[in-house]
Protein backbone atom coordinates (compact mmCIF):
# COMPACT_ATOMS: atom_id res chain seq x y z
CA UNK A 1 0.00 0.00 0.00
CA UNK A 2 2.61 2.53 0.71
CA UNK A 3 4.86 1.47 -2.03
CA UNK A 4 1.67 2.38 -4.40
CA UNK A 5 1.63 5.53 -2.88
CA UNK A 6 5.23 6.69 -2.89
CA UNK A 7 4.55 5.35 -6.66
CA UNK A 8 2.01 7.71 -7.73
CA UNK A 9 3.57 10.26 -5.59
CA UNK A 10 6.92 9.79 -8.29
CA UNK A 11 4.78 9.66 -10.73
CA UNK A 12 3.32 12.79 -10.43
CA UNK A 13 6.04 14.90 -9.66
CA UNK A 14 7.59 13.39 -12.99
CA UNK A 15 3.76 14.50 -14.34
CA UNK A 16 3.99 18.30 -12.71
CA UNK A 17 7.87 18.37 -13.58
CA UNK A 18 6.85 17.70 -17.58
CA UNK A 19 3.84 19.93 -17.68
CA UNK A 20 6.05 23.00 -16.68
CA UNK A 21 7.78 22.48 -19.47
CA UNK A 22 5.27 22.07 -21.74
CA UNK A 23 3.82 25.11 -20.09
CA UNK A 24 7.09 27.19 -20.44
CA UNK A 25 8.18 26.01 -24.07
CA UNK A 26 4.99 25.54 -26.02
CA UNK A 27 4.55 28.60 -28.72
CA UNK A 28 0.31 28.67 -28.34
CA UNK A 29 -0.74 31.04 -25.27
CA UNK A 30 -3.76 28.79 -24.58
CA UNK A 31 -1.68 25.22 -24.55
CA UNK A 32 0.28 27.09 -22.54
CA UNK A 33 -2.19 28.17 -19.82
CA UNK A 34 -4.24 24.87 -19.83
CA UNK A 35 -0.89 23.38 -19.00
CA UNK A 36 -0.50 25.65 -16.14
CA UNK A 37 -3.68 24.54 -14.94
CA UNK A 38 -2.86 20.90 -15.11
CA UNK A 39 -0.25 21.98 -13.05
CA UNK A 40 -2.69 23.27 -10.23
CA UNK A 41 -4.48 19.78 -10.89
CA UNK A 42 -1.63 17.29 -10.24
CA UNK A 43 -0.55 19.80 -7.26
CA UNK A 44 -4.00 19.41 -5.89
CA UNK A 45 -3.97 15.69 -6.30
CA UNK A 46 -0.67 14.93 -4.47
CA UNK A 47 -2.25 17.08 -1.64
CA UNK A 48 -4.73 14.41 -1.65
CA UNK A 49 -2.20 11.86 -1.15
CA UNK A 50 -0.05 13.62 1.75
CA UNK A 51 -3.47 13.84 3.74
CA UNK A 52 -4.50 17.10 3.38
CA UNK A 53 -8.41 17.49 0.93
CA UNK A 54 -8.74 21.35 2.76
CA UNK A 55 -5.32 22.69 0.95
CA UNK A 56 -6.38 19.90 -2.29
CA UNK A 57 -9.87 21.84 -2.48
CA UNK A 58 -8.12 25.21 -2.28
CA UNK A 59 -5.31 24.21 -5.16
CA UNK A 60 -8.06 22.97 -7.63
CA UNK A 61 -10.56 25.61 -6.95
CA UNK A 62 -8.20 28.95 -7.10
CA UNK A 63 -5.00 26.96 -8.56
CA UNK A 64 -6.85 24.89 -11.19
CA UNK A 65 -10.15 26.38 -12.07
CA UNK A 66 -10.14 30.41 -11.38
CA UNK A 67 -6.67 31.13 -13.02
CA UNK A 68 -7.32 29.12 -15.77
CA UNK A 69 -10.49 30.72 -16.56
CA UNK A 70 -9.55 34.10 -15.65
CA UNK A 71 -5.90 33.80 -18.00
CA UNK A 72 -8.50 32.71 -20.91
CA UNK A 73 -11.37 35.23 -20.24
CA UNK A 74 -8.01 37.79 -20.47
CA UNK A 75 -6.53 36.02 -23.17
CA UNK A 76 -10.09 36.92 -24.85
CA UNK A 77 -9.93 40.14 -24.21
CA UNK A 78 -6.11 40.43 -25.67
CA UNK A 79 -6.97 39.17 -28.87
CA UNK A 80 -10.47 40.98 -28.81
CA UNK A 81 -7.83 44.28 -28.92
CA UNK A 82 -5.34 42.81 -31.48
CA UNK A 83 -8.44 42.14 -34.02
CA UNK A 84 -9.65 45.84 -33.58
CA UNK A 85 -6.12 47.02 -34.32
CA UNK A 86 -6.12 45.33 -37.10
CA UNK B 1 27.80 31.06 -21.30
CA UNK B 2 28.36 32.59 -17.71
CA UNK B 3 24.84 33.16 -17.45
CA UNK B 4 24.07 29.25 -18.43
CA UNK B 5 26.72 27.86 -15.73
CA UNK B 6 25.62 30.33 -13.00
CA UNK B 7 22.12 29.03 -13.58
CA UNK B 8 23.36 25.41 -13.38
CA UNK B 9 25.19 25.79 -10.23
CA UNK B 10 22.29 27.31 -8.89
CA UNK B 11 19.77 24.25 -9.63
CA UNK B 12 22.75 22.26 -8.27
CA UNK B 13 22.44 23.85 -5.38
CA UNK B 14 19.20 23.57 -4.82
CA UNK B 15 19.43 19.84 -5.59
CA UNK B 16 21.70 19.54 -2.69
CA UNK B 17 19.73 21.55 -0.55
CA UNK B 18 16.69 19.74 -1.02
CA UNK B 19 18.51 15.85 -1.25
CA UNK B 20 20.20 16.66 2.46
CA UNK B 21 16.14 17.47 3.31
CA UNK B 22 15.00 14.29 1.45
CA UNK B 23 17.68 11.76 3.18
CA UNK B 24 17.44 13.21 6.58
CA UNK B 25 13.89 13.23 6.28
CA UNK B 26 12.57 10.43 9.54
CA UNK B 27 8.69 10.40 9.52
CA UNK B 28 7.64 10.97 13.34
CA UNK B 29 5.88 7.86 14.74
CA UNK B 30 3.55 10.12 16.93
CA UNK B 31 2.59 13.47 17.07
CA UNK B 32 3.69 16.66 18.38
CA UNK B 33 2.44 17.91 21.53
CA UNK B 34 -0.10 21.14 19.37
CA UNK B 35 -1.07 18.31 17.22
CA UNK B 36 -1.84 16.29 19.93
CA UNK B 37 -3.80 18.70 21.85
CA UNK B 38 -6.23 19.65 18.74
CA UNK B 39 -6.49 15.70 17.91
CA UNK B 40 -7.50 14.92 21.47
CA UNK B 41 -9.62 17.79 22.11
CA UNK B 42 -11.16 19.13 18.97
CA UNK B 43 -14.17 16.22 19.22
CA UNK B 44 -14.94 17.10 22.45
CA UNK B 45 -14.69 20.99 23.39
CA UNK B 46 -15.55 21.82 19.64
CA UNK B 47 -18.10 19.19 18.81
CA UNK B 48 -16.42 19.46 15.07
CA UNK B 49 -15.65 16.61 12.92
CA UNK B 50 -13.02 18.46 10.40
CA UNK B 51 -9.99 19.37 12.85
CA UNK B 52 -8.84 21.87 10.34
CA UNK B 53 -11.60 23.66 10.58
CA UNK B 54 -12.13 23.89 13.96
CA UNK B 55 -8.31 25.43 13.97
CA UNK B 56 -9.17 27.75 11.46
CA UNK B 57 -12.24 29.25 12.65
CA UNK B 58 -12.00 28.55 16.52
CA UNK B 59 -8.81 28.17 18.00
CA UNK B 60 -6.73 30.33 15.50
CA UNK B 61 -9.95 32.56 14.43
CA UNK B 62 -8.07 35.79 14.74
CA UNK B 63 -5.72 35.03 12.12
CA UNK B 64 -8.52 34.11 9.38
CA UNK B 65 -9.94 37.44 10.75
CA UNK B 66 -6.75 38.78 9.46
CA UNK B 67 -7.11 36.93 6.17
CA UNK B 68 -10.53 37.88 5.56
CA UNK B 69 -9.26 41.56 5.55
CA UNK B 70 -6.44 40.92 3.53
CA UNK B 71 -8.69 39.71 1.05
CA UNK B 72 -11.01 42.24 1.40
CA UNK B 73 -8.04 44.63 1.47
CA UNK B 74 -6.70 43.43 -1.80
CA UNK B 75 -10.64 43.42 -3.33
CA UNK B 76 -10.69 47.46 -2.69
CA UNK B 77 -7.38 47.90 -4.00
CA UNK B 78 -7.97 45.92 -7.33
CA UNK B 79 -11.33 48.14 -7.48
CA UNK B 80 -9.56 51.14 -6.90
CA UNK B 81 -6.59 50.66 -9.25
CA UNK B 82 -9.11 49.60 -12.22
CA UNK B 83 -10.82 52.38 -12.20
CA UNK B 84 -8.52 55.07 -12.51
CA UNK B 85 -9.10 56.37 -16.14
CA UNK B 86 -12.06 53.98 -16.11
CA UNK B 87 -15.22 56.16 -18.55
CA UNK B 88 -18.77 55.54 -18.14
CA UNK B 89 -18.58 52.45 -19.44
CA UNK B 90 -21.64 52.24 -21.61
CA UNK B 91 -20.12 54.38 -23.77
CA UNK B 92 -17.69 52.10 -24.43
CA UNK B 93 -18.54 48.98 -25.02
CA UNK B 94 -17.52 46.93 -27.91
CA UNK B 95 -19.10 44.65 -29.92
CA UNK B 96 -18.02 40.83 -28.87
CA UNK B 97 -18.21 37.59 -30.99
CA UNK B 98 -21.06 35.81 -29.91
CA UNK B 99 -20.01 32.94 -27.50
CA UNK B 100 -20.61 29.21 -28.73
CA UNK B 101 -23.52 27.29 -28.36
CA UNK B 102 -21.79 24.31 -25.94
CA UNK B 103 -20.50 27.22 -23.55
CA UNK B 104 -23.99 29.10 -23.54
CA UNK B 105 -25.44 25.99 -23.02
CA UNK B 106 -23.05 24.31 -20.31
CA UNK B 107 -23.14 27.42 -18.49
CA UNK B 108 -27.02 27.42 -18.05
CA UNK B 109 -26.97 23.95 -16.73
CA UNK B 110 -23.37 24.57 -14.38
CA UNK B 111 -23.70 27.98 -12.89
CA UNK B 112 -26.61 26.92 -10.34
CA UNK B 113 -25.03 22.97 -10.39
CA UNK B 114 -21.84 25.23 -9.06
CA UNK B 115 -23.29 27.70 -6.78
CA UNK B 116 -24.89 24.40 -5.27
CA UNK B 117 -21.84 23.20 -4.63
CA UNK B 118 -19.97 26.08 -3.50
CA UNK B 119 -22.71 26.45 -0.72
CA UNK B 120 -22.75 23.22 0.09
CA UNK B 121 -18.89 23.30 1.02
CA UNK B 122 -18.98 26.30 3.40
CA UNK B 123 -22.39 24.91 5.20
CA UNK B 124 -20.52 21.61 6.04
CA UNK B 125 -17.28 23.58 6.75
CA UNK B 126 -17.09 21.59 10.33
CA UNK B 127 -18.13 18.31 8.57
CA UNK B 128 -15.87 17.82 5.70
CA UNK B 129 -12.97 18.61 4.10
CA UNK B 130 -13.55 22.31 2.97
CA UNK B 131 -14.82 25.49 4.02
CA UNK B 132 -15.84 29.57 3.69
CA UNK B 133 -12.37 30.25 1.33
CA UNK B 134 -12.95 27.33 -0.68
CA UNK B 135 -16.86 27.68 -1.25
CA UNK B 136 -16.20 31.54 -1.59
CA UNK B 137 -13.72 30.69 -4.45
CA UNK B 138 -16.25 28.15 -6.18
CA UNK B 139 -19.34 30.46 -6.07
CA UNK B 140 -17.04 33.08 -7.72
CA UNK B 141 -15.54 30.42 -10.54
CA UNK B 142 -19.64 29.74 -11.15
CA UNK B 143 -19.41 34.04 -11.74
CA UNK B 144 -16.36 33.87 -13.93
CA UNK B 145 -18.24 31.05 -16.00
CA UNK B 146 -21.02 33.57 -16.36
CA UNK B 147 -18.62 36.15 -17.79
CA UNK B 148 -17.55 34.00 -19.90
CA UNK B 149 -20.76 33.30 -21.91
CA UNK B 150 -21.53 37.06 -21.68
CA UNK B 151 -18.58 39.57 -20.93
CA UNK B 152 -20.82 42.30 -20.88
CA UNK B 153 -22.78 40.87 -18.19
CA UNK B 154 -22.66 43.08 -14.88
CA UNK B 155 -23.07 42.09 -11.73
CA UNK B 156 -25.42 44.23 -9.44
CA UNK B 157 -23.03 46.15 -7.49
CA UNK B 158 -25.37 46.81 -4.91
CA UNK B 159 -26.52 43.55 -3.96
CA UNK B 160 -21.89 42.02 -3.82
CA UNK B 161 -21.85 45.45 -1.65
CA UNK B 162 -24.36 44.42 0.79
CA UNK B 163 -24.06 40.93 0.60
CA UNK B 164 -20.07 41.47 1.97
CA UNK B 165 -20.80 44.47 4.75
CA UNK B 166 -23.25 42.07 6.33
CA UNK B 167 -21.48 39.07 6.06
CA UNK B 168 -18.15 41.39 7.76
CA UNK B 169 -20.10 43.02 10.56
CA UNK B 170 -21.76 39.16 11.06
CA UNK B 171 -18.15 37.79 11.35
CA UNK B 172 -17.07 39.96 14.22
CA UNK B 173 -20.58 40.48 15.56
CA UNK B 174 -20.32 36.88 16.44
CA UNK B 175 -16.69 36.84 17.42
CA UNK B 176 -17.68 39.85 20.10
CA UNK B 177 -20.69 37.57 21.27
CA UNK B 178 -18.14 35.18 22.02
CA UNK B 179 -16.11 37.38 24.44
CA UNK B 180 -19.61 38.23 26.10
CA UNK B 181 -20.75 34.27 25.92
CA UNK B 182 -18.21 32.26 26.00
CA UNK B 183 -14.36 32.14 26.32
CA UNK B 184 -13.40 34.90 24.38
CA UNK B 185 -13.20 36.52 21.03
CA UNK B 186 -14.71 34.13 18.10
CA UNK B 187 -15.14 31.49 20.67
CA UNK B 188 -17.92 28.93 18.84
CA UNK B 189 -19.80 27.78 21.98
CA UNK B 190 -21.86 30.21 22.04
CA UNK B 191 -24.16 27.89 20.87
CA UNK B 192 -24.04 24.25 22.29
CA UNK B 193 -21.74 22.07 20.91
CA UNK B 194 -24.77 19.50 19.68
CA UNK B 195 -23.94 15.72 18.35
CA UNK B 196 -20.94 15.14 16.51
CA UNK B 197 -21.53 14.86 13.17
CA UNK B 198 -24.65 16.51 12.70
CA UNK B 199 -24.95 19.51 10.36
CA UNK B 200 -26.31 22.11 13.30
CA UNK B 201 -23.97 21.34 15.70
CA UNK B 202 -20.18 22.83 16.50
CA UNK B 203 -21.68 25.91 17.46
CA UNK B 204 -21.41 28.77 15.71
CA UNK B 205 -18.68 27.48 12.92
CA UNK B 206 -21.17 26.60 10.85
CA UNK B 207 -22.18 30.13 10.90
CA UNK B 208 -19.45 31.67 10.71
CA UNK B 209 -17.89 29.90 8.00
CA UNK B 210 -21.24 30.88 6.10
CA UNK B 211 -20.63 34.16 6.58
CA UNK B 212 -16.75 33.81 5.55
CA UNK B 213 -18.06 31.39 2.55
CA UNK B 214 -20.30 34.33 1.28
CA UNK B 215 -17.85 37.11 2.16
CA UNK B 216 -15.13 35.71 -0.21
CA UNK B 217 -17.20 34.81 -3.02
CA UNK B 218 -18.79 38.53 -2.88
CA UNK B 219 -14.75 39.84 -2.35
CA UNK B 220 -13.64 37.33 -5.52
CA UNK B 221 -16.84 38.48 -7.79
CA UNK B 222 -16.28 42.28 -6.91
CA UNK B 223 -13.04 41.89 -8.50
CA UNK B 224 -14.10 39.74 -11.25
CA UNK B 225 -16.55 42.50 -12.24
CA UNK B 226 -14.15 45.61 -12.11
CA UNK B 227 -11.70 43.18 -14.37
CA UNK B 228 -14.59 42.54 -17.03
CA UNK B 229 -15.94 46.92 -16.56
CA UNK B 230 -12.69 47.78 -17.41
CA UNK B 231 -12.25 49.11 -20.93
CA UNK B 232 -8.80 50.50 -20.87
CA UNK B 233 -8.04 51.84 -24.24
Amino acid sequence: MNTILIAIGVLLAIAMIFTAMITIHVKRPAVAMLAAGMISLFASIMFLLLAAPDVAMTEAAIGSGLTTFLLFFVLGRVRGYDDEAE
Amino acid sequence: MIRRFSVLILLLALGIIFANLFIGYTPDTELNQTARYYAEHTASDIGATNIVTAIIVTYRGLDTLGEVTVLFLTAAIIGLVLSQGNKPSSSLQRQLPASGELLTTGSRLLVPLILLLGAYVFVNGHLTPGGGFQGGAIIASAALLLLLTDPLYRFSRRLITIIESISGLFFIGLGILGILLAGGFLDSRVLPTGELGSLFSAGLIPIIYSFVGLKVGAEFTSMLGNLAETEKS
